[in-house]
């Protein structure tokens, strides 16, 4: 009696967790941080590259909010997690666009990200010295982004 | 019965001798670039434009001033690998004259004599401007000369054949424009005569040449899974500062950044000025929806 209280229970905690899981909070844990992650470069980047476009007007705070940012972004918080063996396209699909050569030996994606923390940094530095200090700082920042997606995510289908 | 047959072999072997006159590797009329002077820093300009660097720099390379060829491209028909294009005497093209350089990158011909494939854009080249060829002939020649050998290209019968690209070059080998672009001359040209971005945004026929009819409208990428996106109105709604944005710096409207192959057109892009990064924006906004 008490075995079989023990396995309806069991099942409808099993059930409950595999519901829960289906109902939006699925996928690998390290590839919904580490998009995550990548979602806020992008906003910040955004600010700072659509005052370089024009697009908005270039605003010393907001530009040097959004730098800031960015060097404690790449520069301050561990991604250790985020980037976990077994985690590539190869393992999980089409869940990520993250290839196997990031983790292969010989990978630089770990020093482009210290690169990116460099130039952050430097961005950082000079955002609120008006347009003409900020463009030129932006370009090291692209250039890592760009250096990354170059070598280990797999381009759009 | 004999006799028949013996003329049938003549005829047939005839006919052979005459198409492989017709099709034979040409070079270029030493007259017509006798009173040409290249300028380098001109040249450079070019070098951006071309994307030559894209190719031949080595495998995983960043430096773009450094030619030695190497890198290997996947297609349908085999696995080219790029020539060592520096100024090595023996490896390079150390002993080629401005001649030789133009009866490849105008007519796809080898100083030896020789069809080169069409891996190699000389189908996009050959709509270059004479003194464009004599000015990035010239800067090539001021880049440091890299000491190594060219390898063979790993292709199968019966494209091994090289004699085969003669009748390909008779099909597909043409020197007008594809687009009616006449109000964006230089937008024209930077894409249709040296940016070859046609030869990884258009599909191909049977026999590997772009289908003009489908012109930037996306292909399969031959190196890697995935496509290629097509450019055409229908497939891309940014504005023309969008595109020379991107160009320039690798963003998208959207922020994300540029990936793959195209990070290494950006960083040649980038080069150019914005004058002529706006001329291309305008020429992808006028292409004609397939």
């Amino acid at each position: 009696m008490a075995f079989a209280r023990t396995l309806i229970v069991t099942a409808a905690f099993a059930a409950t967790a595999s519901l829960a899981f289906a109902g939006g909070h699925g996928g690998n844990p390290a590839v919904k941080a580490r998009k995550s992650h990548m979602q806020l470069y992008q906003h910040n980047v955004g600010i700072l590259f659509g005052m370089a476009k024009g697009e908005v007007d270039y605003d010393a705070d907001a530009a040097s909010a959004a730098a800031n940012n960015l060097a404690t972004l790449s520069g301050g918080i561990s991604q250790r997690t985020y980037w976990a063996p077994g985690t590539s396209n190869a393992e999980l699909g089409e869940e990520t666009r993250a290839l196997p050569a990031a983790w292969e030996s010989g990978s630089k994606a770990g020093e482009i990200g210290g690169q990116l923390a460099d130039a952050a940094t430097e961005l950082a530095a000079v955002a609120g010295d008006g347009l003409d200090a900020l463009k030129p700082a932006l370009g090291p920042v692209g250039g890592a982004c760009t250096a990354c997606h170059k070598a280990y995510r797999q381009p759009f289908n | 019965m004999k006799r028949i047959f013996v003329g049938l072999v003549l005829t047939g072997l005839v006919a052979l001798a005459a198409g492989l006159f017709i099709t034979r590797p040409q070079k270029i009329e030493p007259a017509r670039f006798l009173a040409l002077t290249g300028d380098p820093s001109r040249g450079e300009a070019v070098f951006w434009a071309g994307g030559c660097a894209s190719c031949h720099k080595a495998e995983g390379s960043e430096d773009a001033m450094a030619l030695p060829g190497g890198r290997r491209f996947k297609t349908d028909f085999g696995t080219f690998i790029a020539p060592n294009i520096s100024p090595e005497s023996s490896h390079g093209l150390g002993a080629w004259t401005l001649l030789d350089f133009a009866s490849a990158m105008l007519n796809g011909t080898s100083p030896d004599g020789r069809h080169y494939y069409p891996a190699f854009p000389y189908s996009t080249y050959t709509r270059a401007n004479d003194q464009d060829i004599a000015d990035l002939w010239v800067f090539l020649r001021t880049l440091p000369p890299q000491d190594r050998a060219d390898v063979p290209h790993e292709i199968g019968f019966p494209f091994s054949i090289r004699a085969s690209v003669g009748g390909w070059k008779l099909l597909f080998l043409k020197d007008e424009f594809v687009q009616d672009e006449a109000d964006n001359a230089r937008g024209q040209y930077l894409v249709e005569a040296l940016g070859h971005c046609a030869e990884c945004h258009t599909p191909r026929n049977l026999l590997g040449a772009l289908d003009s009819s489908r012109w930037m409208a996306g292909a399969p990428n031959p190196s890697s899974k995935g496509r290629i996106p097509g450019l055409t109105p229908a497939q891309l709604n940014w504005s023309e500062a969008d595109i020379a944005f991107y160009l320039e710096t690798g963003f998208t409207p959207d922020f994300d950044s540029a990936g793959g192959e195209m990070v290494e057109v950006i960083q040649n892009m980038a080069k150019l000025t914005a004058e002529d990064r706006a001329a291309i924006a305008a020429y992808i906004k006028a292409l004609p929806s397939p």
